[in-house]
């Protein structure tokens, strides 16, 4: 193993972050900040508590895992996208390297990048509202589980994007939309039966419901199902990027 | 000597069906300076990408160091400093860490004096705290190269290096390819500036539509090739070239004032002492004589342009 290689990695893309620490910290910060202020002080007065949960508190965990899963997939996929870019991409394909330390390289930063995140998340909203953690090991692996798996797939949409066009709108228009339908500012026991069963499909639900059982012991879905579903999800990305190593597919001619 | 890179008909036919190599066979040797002449598109950078990686080559073998590239590519690829031809410089970073980060992604500990070393030796250290993006051309290609020589390569390969670069940095380079050289470093260069390949290559290879079309000590690949010319100045000029001498391959110049000569120095005869024997029996008097060699320019071009042959 290149762990030197793999750390050398690591360190250029938290290096880029810090870089532009006020984009990467202060702008989640302060559009949660806003979140708290809408949804649970505005609209969350009105709402009372969800299974026993205040309304404000009963959001964390969902703001938390939207960002985290914005923050996963845009890290990584911008992470490799610029090398490729700019042409840099050479070096890191030449190196005595290989392609699965790559990816732990960019993964790892990625995924580093959108813990930090949630954690700083987390802490704002001890400003805010008042949580508690029930399941704090729980809590964090399911943070790292989802950061890691959603870095991954981050990983494969910047090899597969050819322009910056496609880098943003996966996010926008995918992740999204899952995140904010997959039960992150309510429960899906709250929708009528159809729209809760349909709500199943979406693998966004399962790692919110799993986030949140770790911070209020109550989850829409079992426990188990939330982690086979992130392990099975994870497995898959693993595959993606294992095939696109394998076959060169838009890294190498 | 023993063999460094060894190529074994090597291929690469792009997706698009072009066949950029179509089989080629090289053998370079430790230490020595290679020079591969080429026009554009013929190869130079397909050749130099398959060796180190960066292509998946359609066929053949190319080994290392011993190494073979596919098999054993970790112990290959730590052999091997790359300087491409395009300027590929993440621009917000500075100069000190993107160097550093090249020594680290080769598995190489972090070694400070080295590159203090290095970046001193390329007039890079007063600028390691810049952003690259604040840098010239030619100090980004600098960067370039220190980012190829920061895990201490045995072969370097420079695609290119002084393409659009002022003639200090080009003097530099060859200062720096000396010092390599005397380190035992064997350096692969392409280029189209055949004053530089004449200028530092031991030996010259010819690549011309994915084939290489031959690869010669420089001096003996000039001996072979070189045609000489022979000046022969007038006293007074001449208006046609007498009857006596038309069985010379000579023409005229400066408007007769001057008569020129081309003959091969490999033949048995050069026909300069008849020549001007018969220069004299024709009655013209001698000004001057002068010779001159063909360039490796002139070469390039014949040998382009028949195919080796």
């Amino acid at each position: 193993m290149n762990w030197t290689g793999i750390f050398a990695i690591w360190r250029f893309e938290m290096a880029r972050f810090f870089r532009s620490i006020i984009q990467s910290v202060v702008s989640p910060v302060v559009s949660t900040s806003l979140y708290f202020v809408v949804f649970g002080a505005a609209i969350g007065s009105r709402i009372q508590e969800v299974e026993g949960v205040p309304y404000g508190a009963f959001i964390v965990p969902g703001l938390i895992m939207l960002t985290v899963l914005q923050q996963s997939i845009q890290n990584a996929a911008f992470g490799i996208y610029f090398p490729k870019f700019i042409g840099t991409i050479f070096e890191v394909l030449s190196a005595p390297i290989s392609a699965f330390e790559i990816v732990m390289g960019y993964v790892g930063a990625a995924a580093a990048k959108a813990i930090l995140i949630g954690l700083i998340i987390l802490l704002t909203s001890f400003f805010f509202v008042d949580v508690r953690i029930a399941h704090p090991f729980w809590m964090l692996a399911f943070l790292v589980m989802t950061a890691v798996s959603f870095s991954l797939l981050g990983f494969i949409l910047g090899i597969w994007a050819k322009s910056f066009e496609q880098l943003n709108i996966v996010p926008l228009l995918v992740v999204t939309p899952l995140v904010f339908l997959g039960g992150s500012f309510y429960s899906v026991s709250m929708l009528p039966p159809f729209w809760e069963a349909v709500s199943h499909f979406n693998p966004v639900l399962y790692l919110v419901s799993g986030f949140r059982w770790s911070f209020f012991g109550m989850a829409d879905v079992p426990i188990g199902a939330s982690l086979a579903a992130i392990l099975i999800f994870t497995c898959a990305c693993l595959a993606i990027v294992w095939w696109i190593f394998r076959t060169g597919y838009r890294i190498k001619s | 000597m023993t063999a460094i890179v060894e190529v074994e008909h090597l291929k690469k036919t792009y997706d698009s069906g072009f066949e950029a190599l179509k089989g080629i066979d090289l053998t370079i040797e430790q230490g020595e300076i290679l020079a591969l002449l080429g026009p554009n598109g013929a190869g130079k950078t397909t050749l130099i990408s398959a060796v180190c990686g960066i292509t998946a080559p359609t066929d053949g073998k190319v080994r290392v160091g011993g190494h073979d590239i596919q098999d054993d590519w970790r112990a290959a690829r730590k052999l091997i400093g790359l300087v491409p031809q395009e300027i590929n410089l993440e621009p917000f970073e500075l100069v000190m860490n993107t160097v550093r980060f090249s020594r680290g992604l080769f598995g190489r500990p972090r070694n400070d004096a080295l590159i203090e070393k290095i970046l001193r030796d390329l007039s890079l250290w007063d600028k390691k705290d810049s952003r690259i993006n604040a840098l010239s051309g030619g100090m980004k290609r600098r960067v370039l190269i220190a980012k190829a020589l920061s895990h201490e390569p045995r072969v370097l390969f420079l695609d290119e290096p002084t393409a659009g670069v002022d003639v200090e940095l080009r003097r530099d380079m060859w200062r720096i390819v000396e010092t390599l050289r005397a380190d035992g470093v064997t350096i692969i260069l392409t280029t189209h500036y055949i004053e530089e390949a004449e200028a530092i290559a031991d030996r010259i290879g010819i690549i011309s539509g994915g084939q290489l079309l031959l690869v010669e000590e420089k001096a003996a690949l000039m001996k072979r090739l070189a045609k000489k010319e022979l000046r022969i100045d007038l006293q007074s000029p001449v208006d046609h070239i007498p009857e006596t001498l038309s069985a010379f391959d000579l023409r005229r110049a400066d408007d007769g004032r001057a008569l020129i000569y081309t003959y091969d120095t490999t033949g048995e005869r050069t026909g300069i002492t008849r020549l001007l024997g018969a220069v004299q029996a024709a009655g013209l008097t001698l000004a001057d004589i002068r010779t001159s060699q063909s360039s490796l320019e002139e070469i390039f071009v014949d040998i382009v342009k028949d195919g080796g042959k």
